[in-house]
């Protein structure tokens, strides 16, 4: 017995050879047979179900000609309150023309009154560069005046870099999926702005939406997180956070807690990007932004991204931060690398904006004092509330109670501010996309604050306000 | 009308000989064996770390980017970045003045001599229609409004942003194009992105041609729509998906699909190819799809009038359900317009994401529109002088670089010429002789074109003279010959009719 399992494991290849030769022949016919139809089984098409029952081309003509697709647009009716736009005759300056009635302009987002003071930077920058740049940053459309307004952005805010985009919408939509990519995580404000949720959105990356400026809510969710990562130490290491927040929310007029969110960013490793837009030129002693009025070192802060469109009265929007961040986008924000640069008229704009404010620094004490002003003088209106910092320049007026449905808000508050245009201050109802925002803010009409307002116009203001939502909401 | 409609279609893709493929992906075997080298003398301390460094105090976040994704930027790119984001400091028109720019430490940092080159060639801007100029007399209505409106809004348009400015330059595109209305936005990349999510969405189809620019990939991803691509300017290939979608529908649930829509562009930037519209037109009306068309390199560009692909192929306006096209090209100015039926353009104006969210037009730009536009429908008694120009100049300069032997991409009558370099070691030398030439050029590689593709990418302007392309041409004959670029096998012939090479092969 032990011989013969001996010989079994010294099976040599001259004997398989010799046992071929000795097979009978029936078998070795048979084996070739099964051998050559599992090649045939190996090479022939796979059997697909479905196409036992696939169509026949006059089906398949029918079904064509059957089918019926919605029309492209849905019909929008002549009463849409959105479809009617005022239309401002001349430029948006302090004193404005809409619809053919000059007014007090309460609606542009003009906080340092610099849309008049920029024109002859402009000018010489016409006459030297013509209008458009033809071409992207890579491609011949780098000017001497963007690389300057970089670099004096980046002085202004103490950052080592700054980078900027041709518009505003576009800077902070292509800065967050330049970082944060699927799989990531981003813990976000509930009031994020509608730039901000698009951003999130080409990203792809995990959302977390906690409630508006709740760190409670925030720590909450950023321990689920820590728990989750427990359970998968890998996937942690390679999985980025960012918290994204703005410095003051432009649905609510509210500031952002900074301190408390840097203390939450070292102990949960998040880095935070930080949306200026409307805080920047506004707040703080020299108009640097949330930074500088709380007092918090910038470099804390990973990339604050704000537009030039607000406190610069120019075009555009701009990222700064530390060069490992800033230059990442250069290559990978797809607004700069695929979009025609700025115009260099409104990079010069932009450039003798900020000579103006780093004069005279006294312009954002001047604004502080006026916000506060008028968010006192809109206390106590009957029917409506205030809904803001009280140095926000950019105010909410919300109902205190709906009026039944969002449809008929909307009307009342049009009639408001109708009643407001008539007499002669400009305001505006903030505008939204009912169906495309995370979160909809309630109706309300936004007032904005500018330096250029007068104390009797602010007192004008407020009494119009009153009056017209006593005649209306009575 | 008639004779401004094209009979014959003429695109050439040829095909480079196999060895330089082979000897494509040698260049970009060498420089990526050369790269793990120096990361790893980097990693091990033998050679300076020039990349900025996360701050200390976060070493322990987790890191911002993986070292695998940089791995090109760090050792492809960076070696030959010196011919991109060269910056200017004069207007972009058919010449301009570069800055001196050097790098003391192989393109890691650069610093700035001081010196200008003056009046270097300008082969790169979109400036088709020559309309980037500095003469006072043309910008003259422009420096008016500029100093009557200022440069900001400071509002969007549904809210205090719409100015008088924006309804005359609506109505002035609108007119333009033969449509019943039009909208205008501040930025071209954006109006895509913007406004293709409000028009679709799930459920909604979206079939899109491989070539498809950046910000058209962006929108159909944003708006929740299922994406289709089909082969760049291929009927067939676009035929087949038309009715697999329509015959199938909604993949597992087999639902019909709510609408689809077809997304093209009138000139493909990276390839000078046309799209095929009549045969896209007729698929669409076939099947009852919708029509994109986007014309940012296109309007102004081609046709008899400058009024784009439509004019091009003789075709009427309202074939296209949604007309779009950018001003930054030809008019020289920045922003983008949809423009349509007045049923769409009402629907944008309620539901885009740039009415309600976005910053308007400034008007100092929207005037230079204007008067671009009114220059070209020449209601301002110049003439039309300008795309004549431009199609003279186009001719000559494809014809010429035909001759020579070098392969050229693309239809004829683009003026967007990409030229093949293949090799990655020749994109950087390309541009910086033809630097030291006094000219500029635009070099495209990996991966904003197909790895073995890289090409060099000439804009022809109207205001480029024939002395210019002239300069311009003997360079690249020297330059060609210097670095063996005249790949093509019909060289040195004048006869346009062999060369009726096309990458697809159609039955019509």
């Amino acid at each position: 017995m032990a011989a013969a399992v001996g010989m079994g494991q010294q099976w040599v290849l001259v004997e398989m050879v010799q046992a071929f030769y000795e097979a009978p022949a029936y078998h070795l016919i048979l084996e070739g047979i099964l051998i050559l139809w599992i090649i045939r089984l190996i090479f022939s098409k796979t059997y697909k179900l479905q196409e036992r029952s696939d169509l026949t081309p006059k089906e398949k003509e029918e079904l064509i000609e059957e089918w019926q697709p919605e029309p492209l647009v849905p019909p929008v009716s002549k009463d849409h309150p959105a479809l009617n736009y005022n239309i401002v005759s001349g430029p948006p300056t302090h004193k404005i023309i809409v619809n053919g009635k000059e007014c007090v302009n309460f609606a542009s987002f003009n906080f340092l009154g610099l849309l008049d003071n920029e024109k002859s930077a402009a000018q010489a920058s016409l006459k030297k560069y013509g209008v458009g740049t033809c071409g992207p940053r890579g491609f011949y459309g780098t000017f001497d005046v963007h690389l300057e307004l970089e670099d004096r952005l980046a002085k202004f805010m103490r950052t080592e870099e700054a980078i900027i985009y041709s518009y505003g919408f576009a800077t902070i939509a292509s800065a967050i999926p330049a970082y944060s990519k699927r799989g990531d995580i981003v813990f976000v404000d509930e009031a994020a702005c509608f730039a901000i949720q698009k951003g999130l959105q080409a990203s792809r990356s995990n959302i977390k939406l906690f409630k508006h400026n709740d760190m409670t809510d925030l720590e909450r969710l950023l321990k689920e997180q820590e728990t989750e990562d427990q359970k998968n130490p890998r996937k942690a290491r390679v999985t980025r956070r960012f918290i994204v927040v703005e410095g003051l929310y432009m649905n609510t007029g509210d500031i952002c807690p900074l301190p408390e969110l840097i203390k939450l960013k070292y102990k949960y490793k998040v880095r935070i990007f930080l949306e200026e837009s409307l805080s920047f030129g506004v707040l703080g002693e020299h108009g640097r932004g949330i930074t500088e009025h709380f007092g918090i070192n910038i470099d804390d802060i990973d990339l604050i991204s704000a537009n030039m469109e607000n406190s610069l009265a120019s075009i555009g929007g701009f990222c700064c931060g530390r060069s490992f961040i800033i230059d990442h986008q250069r290559l990978s924000g797809q607004g700069y690398c695929f979009s025609a640069s700025l115009p260099p008229l409104l990079a010069a704009a932009a450039i003798e904006a900020l000579n103006i404010m780093e004069d005279n620094p006294e312009i954002f004490q001047t604004l502080r004092a006026k916000c506060e002003r008028i968010h006192r003088a809109l206390q106590g209106i009957s029917g409506l509330r205030v809904v803001g910092e009280s140095f926000s320049p950019a105010l909410h007026l919300r109902l205190e109670d709906s009026y039944g449905s969002r449809e008929n808000d909307v009307k009342l508050l049009k009639r408001i501010v109708d009643y407001c245009i008539n007499s002669g201050i400009a305001l505006t109802q903030a505008r939204y996309l009912e169906k495309e925002e995370k979160c909809l803010p309630s109706p309300s009409i936004r007032v904005v604050v500018t330096v250029e307002q007068t104390e009797q116009e602010l007192d004008k203001a407020a009494s119009l306000i009153k009056e017209a939502a006593k005649s209306v909401l009575n | 009308m008639e004779l401004s409609a094209k009979k014959t279609f003429i695109e050439h893709f040829e095909q480079a000989p196999m060895y330089v493929a082979v000897l494509t992906f040698v260049g970009f075997g060498v420089g990526t064996v050369f790269g793990y080298l120096r990361d790893f003398m980097r990693a091990w301390g033998l050679e300076k770390r020039n990349v900025a460094q996360e701050r200390e105090q976060q070493k322990d976040f987790v890191p911002l980017y993986q070292d695998f994704e940089n791995f090109y930027t760090r050792n492809l790119y960076v070696r030959i970045r010196d011919n991109w984001n060269r910056p200017i400091c004069s207007v972009p028109g058919p010449q301009f003045d570069l800055m001196e720019r050097v790098t003391d430490d192989y393109n890691w940092t650069f610093r700035f001599t001081g010196r200008t080159i003056k009046n270097v060639i300008n082969m790169g801007s979109y400036n088709y229609l020559g309309f980037a100029e500095t003469d006072p007399n043309a910008l003259k209505t422009v420096a008016k409004e500029l100093q009557r409106y200022g440069t900001g809004i400071c509002s969007t348009r549904q809210e205090m942003g719409t100015l008088d400015k924006h309804v005359e330059l609506e109505n002035l595109v609108a007119k333009f194009l033969g449509v019943e209305d039009a909208m205008v936005f501040g930025m071209g990349f954006a109006t895509n992105s913007m406004n293709i999510p409000a028009l679709v969405g799930k459920g909604c189809l979206i079939l899109s041609d491989e070539l498809n620019h950046t910000s058209l990939v962006l929108g159909a991803r944003l708006s929740g729509a299922t994406i289709r691509i089909f082969k760049h300017n291929n009927m067939q290939s676009l035929e087949k998906l038309l009715r697999d979608a329509i015959v199938y529908g909604q993949p597992r649930s087999r639902r019909a699909w709510r609408k689809i829509i077809i997304l093209v562009e009138g000139i493909y930037s990276m390839e000078g190819s046309i799209v095929r519209l009549p045969e896209i037109v007729s698929l669409k009306n076939k099947y009852k799809a919708y029509l994109y068309l986007d014309e940012a390199h296109s309007i102004g560009a081609v046709g008899a009038t400058g009024r784009g692909v439509v004019e091009y192929f003789g075709m009427n306006p309202n074939d296209v359900d949604v007309l779009m096209g950018t001003f930054t090209k030809s008019f020289g100015a920045a922003g983008g317009y949809i423009a349509g039926k007045k049923g769409l353009v009402d629907f944008l104006r309620t539901h885009s994401h740039s009415a309600v969210y976005a910053t308007s037009m400034c008007p100092p730009v929207a005037e230079q529109i204007i008067r671009a536009m009114k220059c070209l429908m020449g209601l301002d008694g110049t003439t039309q002088g300008k795309l004549r120009q431009l199609g003279k100049n186009t001719r000559y300069f494809r014809r010429r670089l035909h001759e020579m032997g070098f392969i050229i991409y693309g239809n004829d009558d683009s003026p967007v010429v990409p030229l093949l370099l293949y090799m990655p070691g020749k994109i950087g030398a390309f541009a910086r002789r033809m630097l030291e030439k006094n000219i500029g050029v635009v070099v495209v590689g990996f991966p904003a074109t197909p790895i073995t593709e890289s090409r060099a990418r000439f804009c022809v302007s109207a205001a480029h003279t024939r002395e210019m392309l002239d300069t311009v041409l003997n360079a690249l004959d020297e330059l060609g010959d210097f670095l063996h670029l005249k790949y093509s096998r019909y060289s040195k012939s004048s006869h346009p009719e062999l060369y009726e090479e096309t990458r697809f092969e159609f039955e019509d």
